[in-house]
């Protein structure tokens, strides 16, 4: 056991995966030499080799379209986008090629790659470095998303990415990178993806967040039991799509209750296709409509402002007392 | 400081075949009589096959489909020049590349149709199924070309085919780009139609030629005449060769013509002259190709009334084939969404199916 954090646990992964399997290979900007703008490839040229970590020039698309062709030719490619807020020069390639190759070949293509993106706000970034849009991806069929939140799941659902036979997109909170700490095992992990995880379990009210949002969520789900003695079950969706809906409906059948948190703008992201789901499948066990705590509709501010829109253990907090009190 | 010129270039415009026929010697590609004929074989099925989904087109019995009568030079000549274990990377307009690397005619026929399994093509073949959405099939090829270097495959080449238009797409020039830098096995070749819809070339981009843009990857880049068969086959079999002894990518142009509509759904009359389009009819790659066959005496009135006997009966079979296999199962879509098995696609599948009872019950 070794106490990673987030970055040295998917470096890790990338390593363990590398090793394993011949055919992996990473591609970006400034992943060899550099070692990635956030170290995430830190000693990977060194010991792949140039042509399995590939500096590319700097244009998202053709990093997906080439990698698209690799996959084709029987590699498993990782492709890191620097930053999220430059992938949607890749999404035509993602949408038009990736999503649907399996699907429109009937199966006799795959396209078995990972795309790699920081995201997320709170580290006091550049403009268009600071957004959450994992909708995007979450809305297109052929792709699974993907959203680790600490150092452990990260380096198994990673390793679960790279071996999957589909596209795979891998947000990476980037507030999360260096935040803390967690125990790794030593052994090669992986995790189902697909799969949200009951993170603590409780009766009052589910509390279901994703991503670099699960920190404040869990603050807030232990303010409320401390101040008010109210058991809430936490879930971590680790997978934003395909979604795991029946575990989150479990949960919201035995509690009742449902506070969603969201890093992402308000409309059409994860947050509004769960309570559809949850509408869906436990409508008639809910005590209370359920809740959210998002960003606002609005353009990520700058960080000056960042933190007044991102949701904050306060807002998840007052959520949670106003679900349990309707 | 002096301003001085630091870099020069050029660009060469390959023919061998002239329109009437006639052929320059120093040229002409070393090929066999039976890889001669092979050739004119595959430019008349393609230009008959073109003939006939027209009809069926407007008959009804399939949709929509990009036309390519007139290119068949640029598209076979391409072709010919290829390896089984090399990859081809299409566009739209290259059906008789398609047919050369083996894909039945009935397959073509059901993309048309509206069929997925008309892209199901065996992967033993290598050969990408078409792309629509316009130049962005291109950054595939140095994405395959790098994965069959990376796995030792020496002899491997990509082809990749794209217009005119997609030249003023990013994705072009992305991918040659990464192509030249990584140093790849690809060729492009882009087939000059002339228009892209309505666009001519000469409002797409103000280069004088398409070749011309290589030269600012660092690449060799070449123009043929893309109505000869002969020019189309050599340029692309020097540039194969280059590919293979490591030395990299090469953009061919080939300038040709779209006699034809866009789609099926195009009408060409309201935005080019019936004069351009009969000037290009004058130098149509077919009985160009016929003339050089008969001067070598391969050819004769005898071996084309049987070629065409052939070829009828080739589509013939090909139309009932395709027709006799659309009974194909509603859900077939939920079988390939993902690689692995998820709870949402048991449920919507039978969701579907619930409510497709639910309508033959009605109906």
């Amino acid at each position: 056991m070794a106490k990673l954090n987030m970055v040295q646990a998917i470096n890790l992964a990338l390593h363990e995966e590398m090793a394993r399997d011949d055919s992996v290979l990473i591609l970006g900007e400034d992943v060899g030499e550099d070692e990635g703008v956030f170290r995430v490839t830190a000693g990977l040229h060194e010991a792949f080799g140039t042509q399995r970590v590939v500096d590319t020039p700097l244009a998202e698309g053709a990093i997906l379209g080439t990698a698209i062709g690799m996959a084709l030719g029987g590699l498993r490619p990782v492709a890191e986008m620097q930053f999220s807020g430059f992938s949607y020069l890749m999404i035509p390639q993602l949408e038009n090629h990736a999503a649907r190759y399996r699907s429109r070949t009937h199966g006799e293509y795959s396209v078995p790659l990972v795309v790699r993106m920081p995201y997320g706000g709170g580290v006091r970034a550049l403009e268009h470095h600071s957004e959450s849009r994992e909708a995007f991806y979450g809305h297109m069929p052929g792709i699974k998303t993907v959203i680790p939140s600490g150092p452990r799941n990260a380096r198994a659902l990673l390793a679960a990415s790279i071996r999957d036979p589909d596209p795979v997109v891998f947000m990476e909170p980037k507030r999360s990178y260096r935040a803390f700490r967690e125990e790794v095992p030593d052994e090669p992990e992986v995790m189902e993806i697909g799969r949200a995880e009951v993170v603590q379990e409780g009766t009052d009210l589910t509390l279901i967040s994703w991503g670099a949002m699960m920190r404040p969520t869990l603050d807030a789900a232990r303010r409320a039991g401390d101040q008010r003695g109210a058991s809430v079950e936490v879930i971590d969706l680790l997978t934003i799509a395909p979604l795991d809906a029946e575990t989150l409906a479990r949960s919201v059948r035995k509690t009742g209750r449902c506070v969603v948190v969201q890093e992402a703008p308000r409309s059409y992201g994860p947050s509004s296709e769960i309570v559809a789901q949850i509408n869906d499948r436990a409508l008639m066990y809910l005590e209370a409509p359920v809740a959210r705590v998002t960003h606002y509709d609005v353009i990520t501010p700058q960080f000056a402002r960042e933190n007044l829109y991102l949701p904050s253990p306060e807002r998840v907090l007052q959520a949670i007392e106003q679900t349990l009190d309707f | 400081m002096p301003r001085k010129p630091i870099a020069r270039f050029s660009i060469s415009s390959l023919s061998v075949l002239a329109p009437d026929g006639s052929v320059d010697r120093r040229l002409e590609p070393k090929l066999s009589d039976d890889e001669l004929r092979t050739l004119y074989r595959a430019m008349v099925l393609a230009r008959e096959a073109d003939g006939r989904m027209l009809k069926l087109q407007r008959q009804g019995r399939i949709g929509t489909f990009p036309l390519c009568t007139g290119q068949e030079a640029s598209a076979c000549g391409v072709a010919l020049a290829m390896g089984k274990s090399d990859w081809l990377v299409p566009a739209f307009r290259e059906v008789g590349a398609l047919l050369m690397r083996g894909i039945p005619i009935e397959q073509v026929l059901a993309l048309y149709a509206g069929y997925e399994e008309g892209n199901r093509i065996p992967a033993s073949l290598r050969t990408l199924p078409m792309a629509i959405p316009v130049g962005s099939q291109i950054p595939h090829a140095p994405g395959l070309a790098y994965a069959a270097r990376l796995r030792g495959e020496q002899d491997t080449a990509v082809v990749c085919f794209f217009g005119d238009g997609a030249t003023s797409e990013g994705d072009f020039h992305e991918a040659v780009n990464f192509a030249a830098v990584w140093k790849v096995p690809v060729v492009f070749v882009c087939q000059n139609n002339g228009w892209a819809i309505s666009l001519p070339t000469g409002e797409q981009t103000a280069s004088a030629t398409i070749a011309q843009k290589a030269i600012a990857y660092g690449i060799p880049g070449i123009q043929v005449d893309g109505n000869d068969a002969l020019a189309v086959y050599r340029a692309t079999a020097e540039a194969l060769d280059r590919a293979r002894k490591g030395e990299g990518p090469t953009l061919i142009e080939t300038v040709t013509y779209r006699l034809m509509m866009h789609t099926t759904s195009d009408d060409p009359s309201k935005y080019r002259e019936d004069a351009e389009v009969e000037d290009w009819w004058a130098k149509d790659p077919i009985p160009r190709f016929r003339t050089y066959l008969e001067g070598k005496g391969l050819w004769d009135g005898d071996l084309e009334e049987a070629l065409q006997a052939e070829i009828k009966d080739t589509i013939d079979g090909a139309v009932t084939r395709f027709e006799s296999q659309l009974d194909v199962p509603p859900d077939t879509p939920f079988d390939h969404v993902l690689g692995t098995d998820h709870a949402f696609v048991d449920e919507q599948r039978a969701a579907f199916l619930d409510a497709r009872g639910g309508e033959n019950a009605d109906g």
